[in-house]
């Protein structure tokens, strides 16, 4: 069998992606909250991009979520994520804003979580007025958190299955997005990325840590 | 000279090389500083390593947080463009459906091709390496040995400037005296396994990395490398001034503008152009080396790819230096009337006994690092420390059951955060839910840089199962006929596998590390062939013309002024990583040429 790395394949192989996840979203009943434009036309950056440009989500091509979904992201981000005496919140270093981008991205790794996503932020809305009768984003913190705890089980009931891989995904990217900043690189531990005359090793502190003094 | 377009050609060269990167570059560099008239063909666009490449941006000032795509595959800061293992409208095609059965081929087409892409290792290749049938039974003898390369890789190691410490281990060859650069401090986690990893006779030393750990010494060098040539001096020494050393940041493969590592513009094609000698022909997609009805090369047809015209560059000599792959996709493109199976193919050798590394990884969480002092351990922006190759007493009949060896790299660190910085956070933290708020903070910061690993890159035994030929249909955009892979492991590969995970495991466990998954299924566990981006063979050197396509100084044995300059005349692979020795293959190839150019032999 031959397979030819040919571009044209790929480029048949993420179009009919972006269709079957339009037709998903289109096939939701609530359309006004979740008919997010279906990005068919969106490119990507190409192979040649400039790369010491600095970049903001929506800079190549257009952010899809509605308002409604966008405060249900910044919410969600935040309680993942909130801001502390030494690190700012999520939504302050712009975490929703690359979920936002990531969503809408044309390329097929990212189009799995689209709809994974875009359901999640549907379902959550749904659930918490079922039991509250607000949008999660209006809800109090401890409203939110017993919310998701019962979301964010690794072995969560049946019934929440889908609500809770929804959870995983969303938490693995509030927390790439967020600790891939500076802010967050600073809260997580790492430090470089610092130009310096010299490199002097670890300090002395972190030999001891792991008992090499 | 400078960089041209196709219009600016000169009416013939001395040489024409195809391709800007290692091979090409080293090329160029020894011929015009001997004054020879050289043309460089590169298939891919101008490239400005001292304003184009990203050094400090953060993941968060590039689309999708940096992460990889099908447009940058290596991630967006990646100093690759135009590069991938699939590029739109370039294919290649594989013989056999099963993926274990075929070759992924990295092309990376920009001025210096892949040097801006790659970890800057730097491993000598030990005379073991060259004698492998002698040694173990298998694989091909080079015809030279290593003291015939030696002394060009201390020459290579003093231009491109190369760090590390000689530590008199068998076939992982020292530098001569004087020659390396002070290797940098090694890093917690570097330190730690080389401690503990002595359990399980894991000798962790230096590595050697392209990278100036201090400015290099533009008095002295010079007058080493060319002696009795005043303007070479001259050139090499304000080449070398231009360059900065280590600033102890960013990734190595983001390329540097501040010139502390190599690439090919960098230390070979700058100082190569400033001898005036030397014209750069950027865009130029090579298509067949033109032959005489003597049979003595001509010249090379190319594609204009910025007008889409067939063009042609006259040289006395030709060199290829396209990659291993592409090189032998010119070779069998080259077809005539002379030559009806491809141009130099009389033994019927071109395409044959390609290799990769072999190579698998495992990684282990390490509790002793949790809650480690927060520091900055970016470094030398790759890995200081490696486990070479030690066993060689217990496997001095491959009774460990493959040849060779392979050497071990580190993986992991206190890196710069990407996007699944946390994926597996939930699982090591013993938690029963997925982690958020205030606790997810928290125990980020605790596990943030306790994940280290190992990958191994080892010897492959050629075979005959393993090679290229021209696809019998499919072409290129322009028209040019494609390769098509054979690709199949032997037990030797599987077995060394087999050999790695265990011994990784073992050093890993010995850390104390915990190793969360381990693939025991060796077919699984390799590394697809191709994806090390080690690939070499193609058009093997050797002794013997019947069995090998060129000779000891990569010169074709049909055509005598068409050479080889990058992987492709590689006889057998080592454990180590081939672009130095693709380097010192050039330069010694050159220094043949200028004798045989002086002789008027071409």
């Amino acid at each position: 069998m031959q397979t030819p790395a040919s571009l044209s394949r790929i480029s048949r192989r993420v179009s009919l992606q972006w269709m079957l996840g339009a037709t998903a979203a289109l096939a939701t009943p609530e359309r006004h909250l979740f008919a997010a434009d279906p990005v068919t036309t969106a490119k990507g950056y190409g192979p040649d991009p400039s790369m010491v440009k600095i970049y903001a989500p929506g800079d190549v091509w257009p952010l899809t979520l509605t308002d409604p979904q966008r405060r249900t992201t910044h919410a969600l981000c935040d309680l993942i994520l909130p801001a502390d005496d030494s690190s700012p919140s999520a939504s302050a270093v712009g975490v929703p804003d690359f979920i936002d981008e990531w969503i809408s991205s044309p390329y097929p790794a990212q189009v799995g979580d689209r709809h994974t996503i875009l359901n999640g932020l549907k379902w959550i809305d749904e659930e918490s007025q079922r039991r509250f009768n607000k949008l999660f984003a209006d809800l109090a913190i401890d409203q939110q958190t017993a919310l998701c705890d019962d979301i964010a089980s690794l072995k969560p009931k049946p019934a929440l299955k889908k609500a809770a891989s929804f959870f995983k995904r969303f938490r693995d990217l509030a927390a790439g997005g967020y600790y891939t900043t500076p802010e967050g690189s600073k809260a997580i531990g790492y430090t470089g990325n610092m130009p310096s005359g010299t490199f002097d090793g670890p300090p002395v502190e972190a030999l001891k840590h792991v008992g090499l003094v | 000279m400078p960089i041209i377009t196709a219009g600016q050609l000169q009416k013939e060269y001395d040489v024409v090389i195809v391709g800007s990167g290692a091979g090409g570059g080293q090329t160029a560099y020894t011929l015009t500083m001997e004054g020879v008239k050289v043309l460089v063909m590169e298939a891919g666009r101008s490239f400005d390593v001292s304003t184009e490449v990203a050094m400090l941006q953060w993941p968060s000032q590039a689309p999708l947080r940096g992460e990889k795509t099908p447009d940058k595959q290596y991630g967006f800061h990646d100093c690759s463009i135009h590069s991938g293992w699939e590029i739109p409208g370039e294919p290649y095609t594989n013989a056999h459906a099963e993926v274990e059965n075929q070759f992924k081929w990295w092309r990376q087409r920009m001025m210096g091709g892949r040097t801006n892409h790659w970890g800057r290792i730097s491993l000598r290749n030990g005379p073991l390496d060259f004698k492998p049938r002698t040694r173990w039974g298998m694989g091909f003898d080079w015809p030279i040995g290593y003291d015939d390369l030696a002394p060009y890789y201390d020459k290579v190691e003093m231009l491109v400037g190369v760090f590390g410490t000689n530590e008199g281990l068998e076939n992982s060859p020292d530098s001569s005296p004087g020659v390396l650069l002070p290797a940098p401090k090694l890093r917690v986690g570097e330190l730690y396994a080389q401690k503990h990893g002595r359990k399980v006779d894991a000798h962790i030393v230096s590595i050697h990395r392209a990278v100036l750990t201090k400015p290099q010494d533009a008095e002295a060098i010079p007058a080493k490398l060319h002696p009795d040539n005043a303007k070479a001096q001259r050139i090499l020494a304000e080449s070398m001034r231009t360059r900065a050393p280590c600033f102890w940041a960013t990734d190595c493969h983001r390329g540097c503008a501040i010139r502390a590592n190599y690439d090919s513009q960098t230390v070979h094609l700058r100082p190569a152009l400033a001898t005036g000698n030397l014209d750069i022909l950027p865009n130029a997609m090579a298509r067949e080396v033109t032959v005489n009805k003597d049979g003595k090369a001509t010249g090379i047809t190319f594609i204009d790819k910025t007008t889409g015209r067939e063009g042609h560059a006259k040289g006395r000599v030709m060199v290829l230096a396209a990659s291993s792959m592409e090189s032998v996709r010119l070779l069998l493109n080259s077809k005539s009337n002379l030559f009806p199976h491809g141009i130099a193919n009389s033994s019927g050798k071109v395409g044959k006994y390609i290799t990769d590394s072999v190579s698998s990884s495992l990684s282990a969480h390490i509790p002793v690092f949790e809650g480690m002092p927060v520091h900055n351990e970016d470094g030398a922006g790759g890995p200081h420390a490696y486990v070479p190759w030690t066993l060689l007493a217990q496997n001095r009949h491959g009774g460990l059951g493959f040849p060779g060896g392979y050497h071990l790299e580190f993986t992991s660190g206190r890196q710069m955060p990407a996007v699944n910085v946390v994926s597996s956070i939930d699982s090591r933290a013993g938690s029963a839910s997925v982690l958020y708020g205030k606790k997810l903070k928290e125990e980020a910061r605790r596990f943030y840089g306790c994940q280290l690993g190992f990958g191994a890159q080892g010897t492959m035994v050629p075979n005959d199962d393993c090679y290229a030929e021209l696809d019998p249909d499919l072409k290129d955009q322009w028209g040019i006929p494609v390769l098509r892979f054979h690709w199949k492991w032997s037990d030797f590969e599987l077995n060394q596998v087999k050999h790695q995970q265990t011994r990784i495991r073992g050093l890993l466990e010995a850390l104390g590390g915990k190793v969360s998954k381990a693939e025991t299924d060796p077919a699984k566990a390799i590394k697809q062939g191709g994806t090390v981006i080690h690939e070499v063979g193609g058009a093997i050197m050797g002794a013997d013309p019947k069995t090998s396509v060129t000779n000891q100084w990569s010169q074709t044995w049909d055509v005598k002024n068409l050479f080889l300059a990058d992987g492709a005349p590689f006889a057998s692979t080592a454990d180590k990583n081939p672009t130095l020795t693709i380097m010192a293959l050039a330069w010694r190839m050159a220094d043949h040429l200028l004798d045989e150019l002086k002789r008027q032999n071409l």
